[in-house]
């Protein structure tokens, strides 16, 4: 049987300044490593929530984002007229040509200047994404200068008040209404209707950017795709929403993740070191009792096993005490630039059990590598010479 | 060799040729020179000898702590010199109990805990390891402080709960390196009294390291190390 495990957990409090030492420096790396996961995980999810997969969005062939993208008004009748697209009631296709436009305005927290995607859609937009809601004022009346904000954006942007008034592109704007988005993109947004902002934007008047529809059901979709692909009078790429969404976050998304690994990476270095420092200094001052143990006939490999896993428990201190300290910031909003289309956009740090278990992963991983060395050390000590406190 | 065996009875601690030898930059160091030793199952024996003589040096070479320039050490019927290190470990676990002049308990350990470390290196089950810890705390009379920690302990108590700790797996002999050596003369005959009673009552082998001559008395033989080699003193009854 092994030297039991209490020794250890007694011996870390016993030694509590420097155990605390490494045990914050592993969770100051962990709170860290887990806030950018769980910023990397909430920036995809605001995105993959923006697609639903029942709709379609269409671009140009090519295309890669709407920004980039130009569709003409025939042939945004041809994609009406498609089999597969959902009607309503009254028999009309559910399908939103939309513009896209990036408009700066004043950010109310810094005075600084932000892009806001501006999008300029039908009167389907609601049906078609039925995440979108309107929690305050009602919905823009097609035909007129009217908006509605996103739910993010109305906190966040200089003069964006309900029922008030903003100028750009040589319009004045009301603002009539706001709409909850459910925390997707759309809540960094600005709606309006798509044949105003066709004219705001001087030259376009006969072309969109893209067009959604929602499809009879999600199986619909590769028939749809089909029927799109195949016909001559198109030049377009059709993708389901969400996955067009979930591409779109995944620059960004391995960018924050990369950024933060490598900021995780050499942090974790730092903790290692004072893990190993922690664990080389309890080492040397408990060096008799590791040659009693000895003595006693504890076998290298027991003091060797005892002392990692000490430097475990370490890590399971520091890492718990990281995600502790982090676990308040789920919720909490961050910003970014949606490098797509340059807008800004807002999302909520999203931490998640498997995000806390690499947190603890990575804690055990550098509690582990800080105690081999030293574990080891322990364990080859000279036993005779130990004893004699030298 | 093969004569004297038949001959004589064979005594537990057969030490031959024993010489040890220090390093220290160029400088070499002869500690013990050829020694010869031999004790017996029950015996209890003293070495006396000036600072520096080698008394540690040699404990720590017949318990396995340490191994000799050369000479052969054959304490049963093992030759400890030809053992491996891995060997030699668990060759303590089962045959030495060490004792040592500064207790030597694991301060985060409880006496049960202390004295229970050797039977963790056993097949015992829980319940009887408990069992022997109690006996073995019961003997050196700490029956009532098997929860506490080595601070919370006078010095005696120290020793006392290490003694169980070194007779709880009942090894074949017992090492004392100068186990008074902390201690005021009541709680040092307290101690001398506990390893007779371990002698009388247990027939235990003991040796014992001390600079003590009242210590040594109680001893049946005194072996005086000087110079690299033992000098019987006196042989008492
Ligand atoms: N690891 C070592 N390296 C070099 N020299 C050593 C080592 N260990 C012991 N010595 C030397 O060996 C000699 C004998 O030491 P030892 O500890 O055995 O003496 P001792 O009789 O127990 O002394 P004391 O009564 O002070 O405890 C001393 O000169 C000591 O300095
Ligand atoms: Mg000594």
């Amino acid at each position: 049987m092994a030297i039991p495990i209490i020794y250890n957990i007694r011996s870390v409090k016993a030694r509590y300044v420097s155990s605390f030492v490494a045990i914050l420096a592993i969770a100051g790396v962990v709170s860290v490593f887990v806030a950018v996961l769980a910023m990397a995980n909430g920036f995809r999810r605001t995105l993959m929530i923006s697609g639903s997969p029942q709709n379609a969005i269409i671009l140009r062939g090519g295309a890669t984002s709407e920004i980039e993208s130009s569709i003409s008004l025939e042939q945004t009748k041809i994609i009406g007229d498609t089999a597969g697209i959902q009607r309503d009631k009254d028999g009309k296709a559910l399908i939103s040509p939309e513009v896209v436009g990036i408009q700066c305005f004043k950010l109310r927290s810094s005075g600084t200047d932000a892009n806001v995607q501006i999008r300029g859609v039908s009167d389907n937009a609601l049906k078609i994404r039925s995440q979108v809601k309107i929690s305050r004022g009602r919905f823009f009346t097609p035909g007129l200068a009217e908006l509605v904000v996103g739910s993010n954006a109305i906190k966040s942007y200089d003069g964006m008040d309900l029922n008030g008034k903003i100028k750009f592109g040589g319009e004045e704007w009301t603002i009539v209404g706001i709409m909850e988005a459910g925390g997707s993109s759309f809540d960094s947004e600005v709606w309006c209707d798509h044949n105003i902002l066709r004219q705001t934007y001087k030259g376009n008047e006969n072309s969109f950017q893209s067009v959604t529809v929602q499809l009879e059901t999600p199986e619909t979709f590769p028939a749809f795709k089909d029927a799109i692909s195949l016909d001559p009078r198109l030049t377009v790429s059709v993708e389901q929403e969400i996955a067009y969404y979930e591409k779109r976050s995944e620059m960004v998304f391995t960018l924050i993740k990369v950024l933060g690994f490598l900021v995780a990476f050499v942090m974790g270095i730092g903790a290692i070191f004072g893990a190993l420092n922690t664990m080389y200094s309890a080492i040397s001052a408990r060096s008799t009792e590791i040659a009693t143990l000895r003595a006693i006939g504890f076998s290298e490999r027991s003091i060797l096993f005892s002392f990692i896993l000490e430097s475990l428990f370490l890590a399971l201190l520091g890492g718990a005490l990281g995600c502790i300290i982090i676990i308040p910031a789920h919720g909490q909003m961050a910003s970014t630039i949606n490098w797509q289309t340059f807008s800004h956009l807002n999302f909520s740090f999203a931490i998640s059990t498997e995000i806390l278990l690499s947190g603890m992963i990575f804690a055990f991983v550098m509690g582990f590598l800080g105690g081999l060395l030293p574990a080891w050390r322990a364990s080859r000590m000279p036993v005779a010479v130990a004893l004699r406190g030298l | 060799m093969n004569e004297i065996k038949e001959n004589q009875t064979k005594s537990l601690i057969q030490v031959r040729n024993l010489s040890k030898t220090y390093k220290r930059g160029n400088e070499k160091i002869e500690v013990l020179k050829n020694l010869n030793l031999d004790i017996n199952q029950g015996e209890f024996v003293s070495f006396m000898g000036p600072s520096g003589s080698g008394k540690t040096t040699l404990l720590n070479l017949l318990g396995g702590l340490d191994v000799p320039t050369s000479g052969s050490v054959r304490i049963g019927d093992a030759e400890i010199t030809s053992l491996s290190g891995k060997q030699l470990t668990s060759w303590r676990a089962r045959h030495v109990g060490f004792i040592f002049q500064l207790y030597n308990l694991i301060p985060v350990l409880t006496a049960f805990q202390n004295v229970e470390l050797p039977l963790l290196l056993t097949k015992l089950s829980k319940q009887d390891r408990k069992k022997h810890v109690e006996a073995a705390l019961s003997i050196v009379g700490l029956g009532n402080r098997m929860h506490h920690y080595p601070r919370q302990l006078s010095g005696g108590q120290e020793q006392r709960v290490a003694i169980a700790r070194a007779i709880v797996s009942d090894p074949s002999f017992l090492l004392c390196d100068e186990p008074t050596g902390d201690l005021d003369r009541s709680s040092a005959n307290e101690i001398l009294d506990l390893l007779s009673r371990l002698i009388q009552e247990f027939s235990k082998t003991i040796l014992m390291v001390t600079h003590d001559p009242i210590a040594a008395e109680r001893s049946k033989k005194v072996l005086h190390l000087e110079k690299g080699v033992l000098i019987e003193a006196q042989n008492k009854d």
